[in-house]
């Protein structure tokens, strides 16, 4: 660890001029003592960069930066070869490092990236895992037919599945009307703004989680899929055991089939990084899994956007929307809209997304 | 440069072919930054929440401190808030300042810190995003884990074999970084990046144009010329050169008087007192002229060895 330079915080110190060019008595020297200007001017104008103050830049110098850096770094090419100065070299090594961070930066900050990301680089990035979408959506239809056999078979499953906390009036045994009572309507909307920050918080964390455990092959991730749809499961065979499945379809669906897309991809980009990490083909493992988890990452945010998406239908439509009519028709909406949004919006890719 | 730092400097190659030397960012001060960064997060939070309750506190007066007869609307809007800004702090505080031109958390530039993609490339917002997901997973979901069954286990519960396969899900992740060259940890994996040392280094004055070195071996104080010939040059390279640089810049006169007299020996001269500095700047103009104008010529000394 370097200690911290007390004058890196509060501005440069003053700068002596530098001495006259003939009074060099090395060649090296006045090498130096001729480009020390624009070195200076460099090292300004990536200080004002650094300090995230892009626009207070002058225009000219903006203009100036690529060649100033070109410079600088031709100037180091030759005084490597050329001199001796230990100082002089690690100044520019330091000065054109810089230099490289901030041409070579962030192509653009949060908010362009964002816009970018809206426009197509989100549903670019679900199309490009379509595999591990097809993969993780079969696992998740295995799980929640396990879920149904293993309760049907035995219903002590049932409290091992499905946590005590959702479980309150929802438990075998219960009347056809306690479960009808608990697809029903709130009364009135207070109260579920709180349950749809609480509902998204939770669900993200989720989500998170489980493109995170892709990082061990995978596995987990399937896990939590699994899990997650056994529970399912084991819901619908209780209220088909009541002949409500009809009924809860409709109610599941309000905020469930985005809800359970955004599980199922995030399940998928977790799934992504694992399978490039078991099976990376011709790259080295770190490249497939850093190209891999970069595109894991933009499913990701888009994950986060969906869970939004998803606590708010949960806690407003779906509490006051009654009737399976309606709220089939919310959910397929919204089901229809992300479909044709992954894979029917093809907006042309803009060359400089690409980078370098 | 010493043999840690060594043992950490790499070579970035960047778009113009030019080969750039980077030091990895020593583990200590990475798991300092993190730590730093936890604090102000969690500071932060804290913070923000008094003062939330203490508006809630304040939505209670008027109403004879009758909870139910406080504005309903209000107290959820202060829950909501609550329970956003937990999620954003906790995403937003790395993804926007690692995302900005500094590529460092308030915590990583205290220690003076950057993170940098690997390949000599941009640092795609992608990659910032992709190792801060992965955070989690590393240190935040088996902490909390490994605490919720400490807790359990003061209060009389059977943990039995999953505190051990928390501990173990913690150790893997945290070990991880000392288990590969470059230190990187699993979310530096799937990103793509390292964290490096930012360079901060300001430009030296010329040692040319200083003293003796300028007035062609001429000492100021005693008026006497120092001039060396090509035999008492020879004996030493470039490391010493540098070494003597260093000296000439920053060291004592006292640590200067026995560079000179350690000089004076290894030529043959006779060691005077009271001239050390000039006698050292004339030599080490002369040493340097004479090893750049071999260098031009392809002829390179590394040290007085070779």
């Amino acid at each position: 660890m370097k200690t911290p330079v007390l004058s890196s915080w509060f501005g440069r110190g003053e700068i002596a001029a530098p001495p006259d060019i003939a009074s060099a008595t090395l060649r090296s020297d006045r090498f130096r003592l001729e480009r020390e200007g624009e070195w200076r001017r460099l090292d300004a104008i990536v200080a004002q960069m650094e300090k995230g103050g892009l626009k207070r830049i002058a225009d000219e110098d903006l203009v100036a930066l690529p060649a100033l850096y070109r410079t600088a770094a031709s100037s180091l090419a030759v005084a490597r070869e050329t001199s001796l100065d230990a100082a002089t070299l690690a100044y520019l090594e330091a000065l054109v490092q810089r230099a490289w961070f901030q041409v070579y930066g962030p192509p653009r900050g949060f908010g362009g990236w964002l816009r970018d990301f809206v426009l197509g680089g989100w549903s670019r990035a679900v199309r490009a895992i379509w595999l591990d979408v097809c993969i993780a959506l079969f696992v998740m239809v295995t799980g929640a037919i396990v879920g149904w056999l293993l309760v049907a078979q035995d219903e002590a499953w049932y409290y091992r599945l499905v946590p005590s906390g959702l479980a309150d009036a929802r438990v075998p045994g219960a009347s056809r009307e306690e479960l009808a009572a608990s697809l029903g309507t709130e009364e009135s909307a207070a109260g579920l703004a709180s349950f749809a920050a609480q509902l998204f918080s939770n669900n993200s964390g989720v989500c998170i989680l489980a493109f995170a455990l892709g990082f061990a092959f995978g596995i987990p991730s399937l896990l939590l899929l699994v899990h997650n749809m056994a529970m399912l499961g084991a819901i619908l065979w209780l209220f088909s055991g009541q002949g409500l499945t009809v009924e809860l379809a409709a109610w599941l669906s309000v905020h469930g089939t985005t809800e359970i897309f955004g599980i199922l991809l995030s399940g998928a980009a977790g799934l992504h990084i694992g399978r490039s990490m078991a099976f990376p083909g011709q790259k080295p493992v770190l490249a497939a899994a850093s190209e891999a988890g970069q595109r894991g990452a933009v499913v990701m945010v888009g994950v986060v956007i969906m869970m939004i998406v998803a606590a708010i239908l949960e806690a407003f439509p779906r509490q006051l929307v009654d009737g399976t009519g309606p709220r089939f028709l919310i959910g397929g909406a919204m089901l229809a809209f992300w479909l044709a949004y992954f894979f029917l919006y093809r907006p042309p890719q803009r060359v400089a997304e690409e980078g370098i | 440069m010493n043999a840690a730092t060594a043992k950490r400097s790499r070579v970035m190659v960047t778009p113009e072919g030019l080969a750039l030397p980077v030091t990895i960012a020593s583990r200590g001060s990475r798991a300092g930054a993190l730590m730093l960064d936890v604090i102000i997060i969690f500071g932060g939070l804290l913070a923000f929440n008094l003062l939330l309750i203490w508006i809630a506190g304040g939505l209670l007066e008027g109403t004879a401190l009758d909870p139910t007869a406080a504005p309903r609307g209000a107290q959820e809007f202060l829950q909501i808030l609550m329970v956003i800004s937990g999620f954003v702090t906790w995403y937003g505080y790395f993804l926007v300042q690692e995302l900005g031109p500094r590529g460092a958390t308030l915590g990583k530039r205290i220690t003076g810190i950057r993170i940098a993609a690997r390949s000599g490339g941009r640092l795609t917002p992608e990659a910032v995003i992709a190792r801060n997901l992965i955070r989690d997973i590393e240190l935040f979901y088996p902490l909390v884990l490994v605490f919720i069954l400490l807790i359990l286990n003061a209060e009389g519960e059977d943990i039995g074999l999953f505190a051990w396969a928390a501990t173990g899900w913690f150790a893997l992740f945290a070990l991880f970084p000392f288990f590969n060259r470059d230190a990187l940890r699993a979310g530096d994996i799937v990103a793509g990046t390292w964290v490096v040392e930012t360079p901060r280094t300001r430009l030296a004055a010329t040692l040319s144009t200083q003293g003796a070195a300028a007035n062609r071996g001429a000492s100021e104080v005693t008026g006497a010329r120092y001039e060396f010939g090509d035999k008492e040059l020879a004996v030493y390279g470039e490391k010493e050169l540098q070494t003597l640089e260093r000296m000439l810049r920053d060291a004592q006169p006292e640590a200067l008087a026995a560079v000179h007299a350690t000089i004076c020996r290894k030529i043959g001269w006779n060691p005077g007192a009271g001239d050390e500095r000039a006698f050292l700047e004339a030599f080490y103009a002369q040493l340097r002229a004479k090893l750049e104008g071999d260098m031009r010529f392809g002829k390179r000394k590394a040290d007085k060895f070779s």
